[in-house]
């Protein structure tokens, strides 16, 4: 089985933000909700570089490890996707998380948290694949279909890269020595405890 | 028209060139930043940048310190908290197998004396219900997944979560209220005085058949529990506030750490209530009518709070120092 992850090759993020709104669009993520963003650090300085950033599917997930309710699993595929039936917007892997990736909806009543969303590596969730249900609460099964997660996929630079870590990361490899420089495998060292060395 | 072909190509055939293999790439920004410095200049410091989303908190880009909140949540959090409520709850049992019940020693008079109007009642027991059901409520945030979700399955025990986050948040509030309340009823009954240091040195009477140190209308014991649950409960009110509006709190660091200080001062504070709810109920002998029907035996308040009968009935002076009689 493949590992899935995401590498953005910072050197070619052109901070678009093509990938954020194609998440949107592709799962109708609600308005406050980004399961995608780009961060740009040193922005405005020399050597700036922008990073996409989404969740990024931990080995040994934070964000499970916290959950009250246990309501995240981890696919065979490597992908950390929860349960919304069970989910009871407690707030705390947000603060386990250390990419930013859940986010709540604001639903009830004084503002209280509603169920989390966060990315799913466009792979649903514990719903029947392509369900109706599935959709209204995760967004598209793209993996199902064997795509990979649109965000990567449609890349104008093609910056962000998605499937196996092992085959992203050779690609990642092999970008670095053949251009002679690269920002680093952003996250990989704190999602996956350790980095693509080159 | 064709000069502007011509262009094009000319500018085409540029960059191919450019993109051959023979031409060696130079790193167009030897200065960017790298991971590996920024990690190595930040330490365990979040990475933060600019992010063109509304939400500011989007921004931080990679926060390795989660892990560590995340790692003492799954790994120690539970033990801490759970530690002392099962250690209250041994010692309790063993006090009760070596102690048995502590009676009423003269005996019941069948005379009653009022010892809890009815606001005092009230407030203990807004305080009181709203506590257990906030112990229990929190207990289950901690400890559930491990307990209870195995027994009733995934979606039993969400949906029991999901009225158990909403009871903790909103009845955090009556507690609060009632904790205000039991503070203006009984602060100036808890000031700690010399009886007590008296109480203290012959261990409450509680090791010992027919031994009652004098006590006014609260034992040390009670004072202890008192203050226990007047500092603890306003260390759970403040960190409870900040962690029901994590906006406010400050920094995610500053909510951990609120969060962190709740669970295990929640966890203190319910094995002090555990002893609490012993001693008032199968752990004495009279004491429960104090905060059931509010009217305790004469006898029972004799032996516990002979201070307090002498004060109310008028028979002698205040605090243990009875006034000479006047010559008649």
């Amino acid at each position: 089985m493949a590992r899935m992850k995401f590498l953005c090759d910072a050197d070619r993020c052109i901070e678009c933000n093509a990938c954020v709104t194609a998440c949107k669009n592709e799962h109708e993520v609600p308005w406050g909700i980004n399961r995608r963003r780009v961060v740009t650090i040193n922005d405005g300085l020399p050597g700036e570089r922008s990073v996409s950033m989404a969740c990024m599917h931990c080995t040994d997930a934070p964000c499970a490890s916290v959950c009250p309710v246990n309501c995240f699993y981890t696919t065979a595929d490597g992908v950390v996707l929860h349960n919304k039936d069970t989910c009871i917007g407690c707030g705390y892997c947000s603060f386990a998380c250390p990419f930013g990736a859940p986010q709540y909806p604001q639903t009830a009543n004084f503002g209280t948290r509603g169920k989390m969303d966060k990315c799913t590596y466009c792979s649903g969730g514990p719903e029947a694949d392509h369900s109706q249900a599935e959709y209204v609460k995760y967004g598209a099964n793209r993996l199902a279909e064997g795509k990979l997660p649109l965000c990567a996929e449609m890349c104008s630079t093609k910056a962000l890269l998605a499937g196996d870590g092992d085959i992203i990361a050779e690609i990642y490899r092999e970008r670095v020595v053949t251009r002679g420089y690269g920002s680093g495998a952003w996250g990989w060292r704190t999602a996956y405890g350790e980095t693509v060395s080159v | 028209m064709s000069n502007l072909l011509t262009r094009f190509l000319a500018v085409l055939s540029l960059a191919v060139g450019l993109s051959g293999p023979v031409i060696a790439q130079v790193n167009p920004t030897a200065s960017s930043v790298t991971e590996d410095q920024l990690f190595e200049s930040l330490g365990t410091a979040p990475v933060v940048g600019r992010v063109t989303i509304p939400d500011a908190a989007a921004a931080y880009l990679i926060k390795p310190e989660n892990k560590s909140w995340a790692a003492l949540q799954a790994e120690t959090l539970h033990l801490l908290v759970v530690g002392p409520i099962v250690a209250i709850i041994v010692l309790l049992a063993l006090f009760y197998l070596v102690r048995g019940r502590i009676r009423v020693d003269s005996g019941l008079s069948g005379r009653t004396i009022l010892r809890f109007n009815a606001l005092e009642r009230f407030a203990h027991w807004t305080l009181a219900s709203t506590f257990i059901i906030l112990a229990l409520t929190g207990l289950n945030i901690v400890v559930g997944r491990w307990l209870i979700l195995p027994l009733i399955g995934a979606d039993a025990f969400g949906t029991l979560s999901a009225w158990g986050k909403l009871a903790h948040n909103f009845l955090a509030w009556p507690f609060m209220i009632a904790l205000v309340l039991v503070l203006l009823l009984w602060a100036v009954h808890n000031i700690p005085n010399a009886v007590d240091w008296q109480w203290i040195k012959q261990g409450g009477g509680l090791l010992k058949k027919g031994v009652h140190p004098p006590a006014r209308k609260f034992n040390a014991g009670q004072k202890l529990i008192f203050w226990s649950v007047i500092l603890g409960g306003a260390a759970l009110s403040f960190t409870g506030i900040m962690m029901l509006f994590p906006a406010q709190a400050g920094t995610p660091a500053d909510w951990q750490l609120y969060q962190t200080i709740h669970a295990l001062t929640a966890a203190g504070l319910t094995a002090v209530i555990i002893a609490h709810i012993y001693i008032g109920s199968v752990g004495m002998e009279g004491a429960f009518d104090a905060m059931g029907s509010g009217e305790v035996d004469e006898n029972w308040a004799r032996e516990h709070h002979s201070l307090w009968v002498e004060e109310i009935k008028g028979e002698t002076g205040a605090a243990g120092h009875p006034k000479a009689h006047p010559a008649e």
